[in-house]
C-alpha cells in the first residue's frame, strides 16, 4: 500500500470526488478473503463465464483467454467456482490456498 | 411583479409550473400524497412535449432518489418531489445526495409521518431531514413554494454550495387548494435557471472520475466540513439569489426570513409555513386594538439564521415558537433553534414553545390570538404548550 499525503478538506474535491479514475485498481482490495479461488488450467475450456460473473474484476485476461486471478482484488465470494461448468476452479481456505499456488 | 400572469392555481401546478420552466433533465419520483400531482402534472407536461425532461418512475421513494443521485452524479439537471414516508424511505440517500454534492431541487408536501398514519399536514416529514445536509426552504403560499422551486435551482448550484435543496408547501393547505399565483414567463425562468455545468460529470469520459467512494476515518471527517462550509455560504448566495430574482419578477425578497410588523413590536410569533398567513391576519387584528404585536417566519430552516433572527427579537418582551413538529424528549425543533440564538444572551425576550397542528389539525386565528395573551403575562411558567389537544 503506497503511503498518501493526508490533506487538509479544502485541498480535496468535493464530495469524495476522485479525480483520474482507475481508484479500483488502485485500492488493494483482496486482503480480506477467507478462501480463494484456484484456477486449474488444464481443465479451463475458456468459456469465460468465470470472467463474466465476477463481481469485481480478478480475472486476468488477455487474448480472450483466462491467465489468472488478480488476488489483489478477489475477495473469495466464490461465484466463479459455482458458475464454471467444469469444475476448472475450487475455493480453498487461504492458507491451505497457498501452498497449491 | 408585473411581468408574469395571474393565475388561479394549486400548489400543485405552481410547482409543476416551476419544474417545467426550470426544464431538468431529469426527474425521477414515485408517488405519494399529496405530493403526487406535482409529478402527475408535470408527467402530462412531458407528454404534451411542453418540456423535454426525462421523467423516471420507479418503484419507490428510495429508488427514486438513489436515481436523481446518478442523474445528478452523471451531470444532469435533476429533480424530484416527496412527502412523509416517501421522504422517510428516501433519507438513506438524501444524506447521500448532500455528501456527494448533488444540487437536486425537491419538492416536499409536508405530511405527518406515521404512526399513526395520517395523510395531513404537519412539519415532522421535513424535520426528520433537517440534519441529513439539505438547505430547506419553507413557503407561506403557493407563490412562495414557485418562487423558491425557482430560486433553488440557483442556490442548489452555486459554485460554492453545491447541494440539495428541499422546499417544502404544507400538504392539503397549500397543495390541494386553489391560490392566485403570478407565474413568470417561460423564458424568463430559463435565462433566469441558466445552463447546469456539472463541476465533475461522471459522463465526462475525458475525465474519468471516481464518485460515491468508501471513506475511511482518515478522510470521512475532512468531506463532512467541506459540507460545513458550503453550508454556511448558503445565506449570502441566497440573498444574491434573491436580488437577481426580484430585479426578474419585481419582487421584494430581502433577507433569510420575513418580518411582519417585528420593528416595533413587544410580542412576536415564529412560524414555518402557511400558518404564519393566520398569523398575520391575527397581528393586524391585534394591532388594530393598539396591540405591539408581530411575526416572523423563516424561509430558511437549514441553514438557521441564528445571528439575524437573534438581531431581532433581543429587543422583544416575549416570544412564542409554534413549532409543527414534535422532537419526543425534548423541545420543537424551530424552538431549539432559537433558544440557541437566544443563548448568551443577558437581555433577551421570554421564549416559549408551542405545539400545534400535528397531522392537520386546524389551528384558528383565536388560537393565535390566545398565544398573544399569553405572551403578555410576564409569570408564564415555562413549559410546553399543545394549542387544540384535548388534555
Amino acid at each position: 500500500m503506497a503511503e498518501f499525503e493526508l490533506k487538509k478538506y479544502d485541498e480535496i474535491p468535493i464530495g469524495g470526488v476522485i479525480t483520474g479514475g482507475a481508484t479500483p485498481e488502485l485500492n488493494k482490495t483482496g486482503d480480506w478473503r477467507s478462501e480463494r479461488p484456484i484456477w486449474d488450467e488444464d481443465t479451463c475450456i475458456q468459456c469465460l463465464q468465470c470472467w463474466v460473473n465476477c463481481p469485481d474484476a480478478s480475472f486476468e485476461i488477455s487474448e480472450e483467454e483466462i491467465q489468472g486471478i488478480d488476488y489483489e482484488h478477489c475477495k473469495g465470494c466464490g461465484i466463479c467456482a459455482e458458475i464454471c461448468p467444469v469444475d476448472a476452479i475450487t475455493m480453498k481456505p487461504e492458507g491451505e490456498g497457498s501452498e497449491d499456488e | 411583479m408585473s411581468n408574469g400572469n395571474k393565475e388561479v392555481l394549486t400548489g400543485h401546478q405552481v410547482v409543476a409550473n416551476a419544474m417545467r420552466q426550470v426544464e431538468p433533465d431529469v426527474v425521477a419520483a414515485y408517488p405519494i400524497t399529496p405530493q403526487s400531482e406535482i409529478v402527475e402534472y408535470f408527467s402530462q407536461y412531458v407528454a404534451d412535449g411542453k418540456v423535454d425532461s426525462e421523467v423516471i418512475t420507479v418503484e419507490s421513494e428510495h429508488s427514486a432518489m438513489s436515481a436523481c443521485v446518478g442523474s445528478a452524479a452523471a451531470g444532469a439537471r435533476t429533480m424530484t418531489a416527496t412527502a412523509s414516508q416517501g421522504l422517510a424511505l428516501m433519507m438513506e440517500i438524501v444524506y447521500i445526495a448532500a455528501s456527494m454534492r448533488t444540487p437536486i431541487v425537491m419538492a416536499v408536501a409536508n405530511r405527518a409521518l406515521s404512526g399513526p398514519i395520517n395523510i395531513h399536514c404537519d412539519h415532522s416529514d421535513s424535520m426528520a431531514a433537517r440534519d441529513s445536509g439539505v438547505i430547506q426552504l419553507y413557503g407561506e403560499d403557493a407563490q412562495e413554494a414557485y418562487e423558491f422551486t425557482l430560486m433553488a435551482q440557483r442556490l442548489a448550484e452555486s459554485e460554492d454550495v453545491l447541494l440539495p435543496v428541499m422546499v417544502t408547501l404544507d400538504g392539503f393547505t397549500l397543495t390541494h387548494t386553489a391560490q392566485v399565483a403570478e407565474l413568470l414567463p417561460d423564458r424568463a425562468v430559463s435565462d433566469f435557471v441558466g445552463e447546469y455545468d456539472a463541476r465533475y460529470p461522471l459522463l465526462d469520459v475525458e475525465n474519468p472520475t471516481t464518485q460515491g467512494p468508501f471513506d475511511m476515518p482518515d478522510y470521512y471527517f475532512e468531506h463532512k466540513l467541506q459540507q460545513v462550509d458550503a453550508m454556511d455560504n448558503v445565506p449570502d448566495r441566497f440573498l444574491q439569489v434573491q436580488e437577481e430574482f426580484n430585479d426578474l419578477s419585481g419582487g421584494s425578497y430581502d433577507g433569510l426570513f420575513e418580518t411582519y410588523k417585528m420593528d416595533d413590536a413587544d410580542y412576536a410569533v415564529i412560524i414555518l409555513g402557511s400558518t404564519a398567513g393566520t398569523a398575520k391576519v391575527v397581528v393586524d387584528e391585534l394591532r388594530e386594538e393598539g396591540k405591539k404585536v408581530g411575526l416572523l417566519k423563516p424561509w430558511l430552516f437549514r441553514p438557521f439564521p441564528a445571528e439575524e433572527i437573534k438581531d431581532v427579537l433581543l429587543d422583544k418582551e416575549a416570544v412564542a415558537v409554534l413549532d409543527r413538529s414534535l422532537s419526543f424528549g425534548s423541545s420543537g425543533p424551530l424552538y431549539l433553534e432559537v433558544s440557541s440564538a437566544l443563548s448568551g444572551e443577558d437581555t433577551k425576550p421570554r421564549l416559549y414553545n408551542y405545539t400545534y397542528g400535528l397531522g392537520g389539525r386546524d389551528i384558528k386565528e383565536d388560537q393565535i390570538a390566545e398565544v398573544f395573551e399569553d405572551l403578555e403575562n410576564p409569570d408564564l411558567e415555562d413549559k410546553m404548550r399543545y394549542i387544540g389537544a384535548r388534555q
